[in-house]
């Protein structure tokens, strides 16, 4: 783990107290995330079970579980910003450092890798060198074998890649379109011949927007 | 007559490719929520009866008999649960994903029953957070059944209310052992807990849990439809029903596919996903996720079922298939698999922390051309230690495949360690 300049990971502060639950008077919620963070709380027979969805929805508005977003959950939901920051490193998919706002994830797990997935890592990786809008990284079993090597763009699942389609793909995000539609996982038929009584064609089950993370 | 030209019973895949499954009304033309309508004008105790008369066993890995769970779980007013485990994160599963993709409400129909025969009124679906899009599709859908009465208050005018809310996880392999999930569930970091108290006793906030695979839960309708009875004459004695399920890797058509389980292995991987390229072998395979033992090329006509595999030293797992053909040095196997548990141990139990980690470091010095044969077998010990010293089995499920792989290849290890080692020295041009 790096990040001493940025993240979590620094050295403690011994000269500062640990901090306390947020007083809703001196931190600054947007009403959205406030709204979206009570929204989630009151699912719950105990409001605490929402802190993943409301780090989430934190991380949606800051780009990253920053120090500033994980005051602002504490605020809302009323609980210690150390047991957020504990949370929010335990789960890969919740960004302790700053990171680009598209996020690819390349599966490099057994399967995919059997299939040529960390060529392909380092395909995408270079090809984004230098870009900070992106976060590239290698990421465990997606749960998508059958299209390996896949990856998951901004929550949108596309396979199997070819090292030829990583400009495409590239270009796909930074452009704001949808990713390389023709591979997006909504769209793949089950393998199994014998499932479908008759051949239903190629169709999208639910389109996907590029932002992925929905809604 | 072999698995791709029989006729194979479809239970759940069947037309799951049919345009606008994923909403009520294309579900309901085919029949769907009639299930739940015969559920909820049976008296619980006699839905129960059918559950275990199935024989259905559980879907997610452990195989636990489904009825059975069900009973564990203490009778009375306390508030009880059912969570539905959607974190599929076994390496190379993958039908779970599909199910919920594109038939969303046959399992919100399978939580209604459950929950009913089981007599909860709270359940909870955690789903992981990469499932963006099936996620979604289980949101829509839920508020499309809330709408419809078949979730809420007094369901179609019965006695049985419930309350489902979709979670979405964050990323965490550990969230799909059950402890682990109903920590995570409870908004902390996804740590197992010591068992027992098991969940169906001590579970979410304490209350009495039941834990199921979307698969199994999944195939609650059908079961409601055909009969407990009906459904036991799939399969085979001790594995009734059919399975989904994943097969990757080195096959030419990887993909769910839908068996009645005790099929030869050998008809899943050749017959129905083409077997590997032309010209290569099957050189081992994982029967049941990255978790369970490998066997090799001369193991496919085991018959697939939970107990012909348990008898062969390995399991069904959550029946996910990787094929590995004799292009890939068994090293490389070794080393993805191992390092994938060690960057997904919580690090509560020393055993799994440290054990997995000394995996990797040893299976990274065979590759630096730095090990011994002894290793080898310091490796099999540190396998061996982990084994059963845990709270959960994430440990064991390293532990397994690699001292599986110890086993069954150590000739090829030995020999990569003296390749390796001699191309370090630079004696090898």
């Amino acid at each position: 783990m790096s990040g001493f300049a940025s993240g979590w990971d620094q050295a403690t502060d011994r000269d500062k107290l640990p901090a306390e639950i947020p007083s809703p008077d001196q931190v600054e919620v947007p009403a959205a995330l406030r709204q979206e963070i009570e929204g989630h709380m009151s699912l719950y027979p105990d409001p605490t079970s929402a802190a993943l969805p409301a780090l989430a929805a934190a991380q949606r508005v800051h780009g990253w579980c920053s120090p500033e977003a994980i005051e602002q959950v504490a605020c809302v939901m009323q609980v210690t910003p150390a047991s957020l920051a504990a949370v929010a490193t335990f789960y890969d998919m919740l960004e302790t450092e700053p990171v680009g706002r598209h996020s690819v994830y390349v599966c490099t797990n057994i399967s995919c890798s059997l299939r040529g997935a960390d060529a392909l890592l380092d395909a995408v990786k270079a090809a984004a060198e230098g870009d900070g809008e992106l976060n590239v990284r290698a990421f465990e079993c997606l749960g998508a074998c059958d299209i390996a090597p896949m990856a998951s763009v901004d929550g949108v699942y596309v396979g199997p890649l070819a090292i030829e389609d990583v400009p495409q793909l590239l270009d796909d995000v930074r452009s704001g379109r949808p990713v390389l539609p023709e591979k997006q996982l909504a769209r793949m038929l089950v393998a199994d011949p014998a499932a479908n009584s008759q051949q239903y064609p190629s169709h999208p089950v639910q389109s996907v927007d590029n932002e992925g993370q929905r809604r | 007559m072999s698995a791709a030209t029989a006729e194979r019973r479809m239970l759940l895949l069947n037309d799951i490719d049919e345009p606008g499954l994923a909403t009520r009304e294309v579900y309901e033309r085919r029949g769907g929520y009639e299930s739940l309508r015969k559920a909820l004008s049976m008296e619980p105790e006699a839905l129960l009866t059918e559950l275990k008369d199935s024989g259905l066993r559980g879907r997610g890995g452990a195989g636990f008999a489904m009825g059975t769970k069900v009973s564990f779980l203490p009778k009375g007013a306390a508030q009880k649960y059912l969570v539905c485990n959607a974190d599929e994160s076994e390496p190379g599963t993958f039908k779970d994903r599909e199910l919920m993709q594109k038939c969303p409400h046959m399992l919100i129909e399978g939580i209604a029953i459950a929950t009913w025969a089981a007599g909860i009124s709270r359940a909870f679906i955690y789903i992981r957070g990469e499932y963006v899009l099936q996620a979604d599709i289980l949101d829509a859908a839920l508020a499309e059944a809330r709408e419809a009465g078949y979730v809420g208050q007094n369901i179609l005018g019965s006695e049985h209310s419930l309350s489902l809310v979709v979670h979405r996880g964050a990323g965490a392999y550990i969230c799909g052992e059950e402890t682990g999930l109903l920590d995570s569930l409870e908004g902390k970091r996804g740590n197992p807990r010591l068992k027992p108290p098991f969940p169906a006793i001590n579970g979410l906030y304490q209350g009495p849990t039941l834990i199921n695979n979307v698969e199994t839960l999944s195939t609650v309708p059908s079961i409601v439809k055909m009969g407990g009875e009906a459904y036991a004459s799939l399969g085979t004695e001790t594995s009734k029903g059919t399975k989904l399920v994943s097969i990757s890797g080195h096959v030419q058509r990887p993909g769910n596919y839908e068996i009645e389980l005790g099929i030869p292995s050998r008809e899943i991987i050749y017959d129905l996903a083409g077997g590997p390229a032309d010209g290569r072998q099957v050189k081992c395979w994982f029967p049941g996720g990255s978790s369970s033992p490998v066997l090799t090329g001369d193991d496919l006509d085991i018959p697939y079922d939970f107990d012909s595999l348990a008898k062969a030293g390995t399991m069904l797992g959550s029946g996910a298939i990787i094929v590995v053909d004799d292009s890939t040095p068994i090293l490389d196997v070794a080393l993805k698999t191992a390092k994938f548990y060690r960057h997904e141990s919580c690090g509560k139990c020393t055993p799994c922390r440290e054990g997995t980690n000394w995996t990797v470091k040893m299976l990274e010095r065979i590759a630096a051309g730095e090990a011994t044969p002894m290793d080898l077998d310091i490796m099999a010990s540190v396998c061996t230690n982990i084994i059963g010293n845990c709270l959960c089995v994430l440990g064991d499920a390293m532990a397994m495949p690699i001292g599986s792989m110890i086993a069954k290849f150590r000739g090829e290890f030995e020999q990569s360690i003296e390749q390796a080692r001699l191309a370090a020295e630079g004696a090898l041009v």
